[in-house]
């Protein structure tokens, strides 16, 4: 029964239960799988899985649980068999050496040898000279140097589901590996809010019935503005120094907020390590703007996002003077702004291209008192998205 | 229990055994089917070639950034009774007469079983799908305004298509068969041009497969050509009567396959075999 696969599936990390389990159940009831592995795992994959991300997960657990009953002998004797018969046919295009070969293996023989590997064999096996398997030397297995070799299985047409399932070519699908641009955009996309504004082009449906009915009947049409995102945001980007491994991650962010559509208004400003009196408009620290500037013209209801890793020497956060610009306003400790900062706006938080595994004991550990921090990490970066909705939970850890 | 259909894709829709499979369970199990896939490799069509097999009638319903999920279960046209109660035009008192079905009503109400199409369900907002799932479920809504029920007299075939870009609600994919559409190997792909362009000379069309699989694996692509913009090509160069297709910067009609100046920026830098620069 297919039962214990479902709990490979979820040990697998496929997020199946009982209403996939009962559904599978229902197709192979009617006999949707015609009674074969093949549309077993045809069947299985279209009603276990509901997201590419899990087709390579969902592979891998096939394989595990169902690998080496696929009766994959039987067929491969027969494939085996019949090369020979071919090859004793055409003897005479082969080379002396394969000529030998087939002379030297009594079909029997071969048969039993041939059993025999496959036994041994768990695994799937590529490049070697001894198991059964692709591009190598041995005579089983195909695409190996051994002229043509026994050719074993993979032959053109329909694979079998082992074969598919051991392919593995839903891999570049999976989430929890990259985080492109499109990804990040979707999460950002959880950051939204809508107020009505503009325009008066809706129907006050609500608003109409009243006036109408004060209006004795008469009809009056009252219109609202449609309901509009209404969210702005403030992305403050750490660049240069410790941050230059990240360049690539930081430019698909870049990208990913700017395509961010679903924001009223989008203000980037860029800071080296930490920021002090003034932040930047562009990348090579030209045109700076005043941290107080901002805080004015920007009001409590702008969220505040600040990428960066947070990693600098303990005097730049901590002490006065600790900017490593000399043109930064020195009279507070980088922490100091970075607390003004926070106090400012309503919901703010920090996303650290460092791995949480690093958070402890240095400089990270100090900006965390200030800002919720989350890794810059698809997963990351959606809670960090939920957090900015929910704004100032409670009241910060003192 | 009566053996289920079978779906073995139509003349000119080609599919293969997956996806054989998921319609038949779909159908079977009568469940939506979510179809995912990259742009160009057939979600539309597929519901048509499914029709086509059904011999029945389809429904589309394109979902936008600004649909609701109560477009598609029926709306009611308040400005047109308000304006005919003050005028004194139509029957004001049967409000039957300002309810419109949206597609998933016509679909409900429909007396022999349709496929319904929902088209891009990735378009429109974040909880569009979660506002669907009673009715998909259940396959009855009620009108509020008059108190009725619209029960689905048979159950429509759900098909609904999603770019495969956007996380969709996890209630929403638990209710579905998914499919996933690979782009098409080679002698599929092969078969698929052959089902739109018959009677083609097979060296240009190897030729030209070779070249578009070329492209499709370069580097440092935005948008890969895909299904879609290979027959398009095909066609482009069968009509220009071209008889050789090679790989160089001179390759007829690359606009067909690459739609985005990055991309034919990204092939002239493969193709003279510069360096790699970051982008």
């Amino acid at each position: 029964m297919f039962i214990p696969f479902i709990y490979k599936l979820r040990q697998y990390g496929v997020p199946v239960g009982t209403q996939e389990a009962i559904a599978l159940a229902r197709a192979m009831a009617m006999g949707l799988h015609d009674s074969s592995l093949d549309g077993f795992y045809y069947t299985a994959r279209a009603l276990l899985v509901h997201n590419e991300g899990h087709l390579d997960a969902f592979d891998q657990a096939f394989l595990s649980e169902y690998r080496g009953i696929e009766g994959k002998h039987v067929q491969l004797k027969q494939e085996l068999l019949d090369w020979l018969k071919d090859a004793k046919l055409r003897i005479q295009d082969l080379s002396a050496e394969e000529k030998a070969l087939v002379e030297s293996l009594d079909l029997d023989e071969l048969k039993k040898l041939f059993e025999e590997r496959m036994n041994e064999q768990k695994e799937r096996h590529d490049r070697g000279n001894k198991w059964v398997g692709t591009a190598g030397t041995s005579q089983f297995g195909r695409a190996g140097k051994e002229g043509e070799g026994v050719r074993v299985g993979g032959a053109g047409g329909n694979r079998s589901a082992v074969q598919v399932a051991d392919a593995r070519k839903y891999r570049p699908y999976r989430s929890d590996l990259t985080l492109d641009v499109r990804q990040m955009e979707m999460a950002l996309r959880r950051l939204r809010m809508f107020h009505r504004e503009g325009a008066e082009e809706e129907l006050d449906l609500e608003g109409t019935i009243d006036a109408t009915a004060k209006n004795v009947g008469e009809l009056e049409v009252v219109t609202q503005p449609p309901s509009r995102p209404n969210t702005r945001v403030i992305l403050m980007m750490d660049v240069g120094g410790s941050m230059d491994p990240y360049v690539e991650i930081m430019s698909r962010l870049f990208s990913a907020t700017k395509k961010a559509s679903h924001w009223k208004e989008l203000r980037t400003y860029y800071f080296h390590n930490c920021v002090y009196g003034r932040v930047y408009k562009t990348e090579r620290f030209d045109d700076p703007v005043w941290v107080q500037d901002l805080m004015h013209e920007c009001g409590r209801h702008y969220k505040l996002i600040i990428v960066g890793d947070a990693l600098m020497a303990p005097y730049e956060l901590m002490r006065q003077g600790g900017a490593i610009s000399l043109n930064d306003d020195n009279a507070l400790p980088g922490i100091a702004w970075l607390m003004q900062l926070q106090q400012h706006f309503k919901s703010s938080v920090w996303l650290n291209t460092e791995p949480p595994a690093y958070w402890d004991g240095n400089t990270i550990a100090a900006v965390r008192q200030v800002f919720e921090m989350f890794p810059l990490t698809l997963e990351g970066l959606t809670q960090s998205m939920q957090h900015l909705n929910r704004g100032k939970a409670s009241t910060r850890k003192s | 229990m009566q053996s289920p259909t079978r779906f073995k894709g139509t003349a000119s829709y080609l599919t293969n055994e997956a996806l054989e499979t998921a319609v038949d369970c779909a159908l079977a199990l009568q469940k939506p089917l979510l179809v995912r896939g990259e742009p160009g490799t057939g979600k539309t069509l597929l519901a048509e070639a499914v029709t086509e097999a059904l011999d029945t009638e389809l429904i589309t319903w394109h979902v936008k950034s600004t649909t609701r999920a109560q477009e598609g279960l029926y709306t009611y046209d308040t400005v047109q009774r308000l304006y005919d109660s003050r005028f004194g035009d139509g029957d004001v008192k049967n409000i039957r007469h300002y309810i419109k079905l949206g597609p998933l009503g016509r679909a409900f109400s429909s007396e022999k079983r349709v496929v319904l199409l929902i088209d891009e369900v990735d378009k429109a907002d974040i909880e569009f799908p979660n506002d669907l799932l009673h009715e998909l479920d259940r396959m009855r809504f009620r009108i509020v305004e008059t108190n009725e029920d619209v029960v689905a007299k048979q159950r429509p075939v759900v098909i609904i298509t999603s770019n495969a870009e956007k996380e969709l609600p996890d209630a929403f994919l638990r209710r579905c068969v998914f499919h996933f559409i690979d782009f098409p190997e080679k002698d599929l792909m092969t078969r698929i041009v052959d089902v739109h362009h018959p009677k083609l000379d097979s060296a240009l069309v190897e030729q030209a497969m070779d070249a578009f699989y070329k492209i499709r694996n370069m580097q440092r692509l935005r948008k890969r050509p895909s299904t879609s913009e290979l027959v398009d090509w095909i066609h482009m160069l069968k009509t220009m009567g071209v008889k050789d297709v090679k790989l160089d910067k001179n390759l007829p009609f690359l606009g067909t396959l690459l739609k985005k100046e990055q991309d034919l920026v990204a092939y002239a830098d493969q193709l003279s075999g510069g360096a790699r620069w970051r982008s």
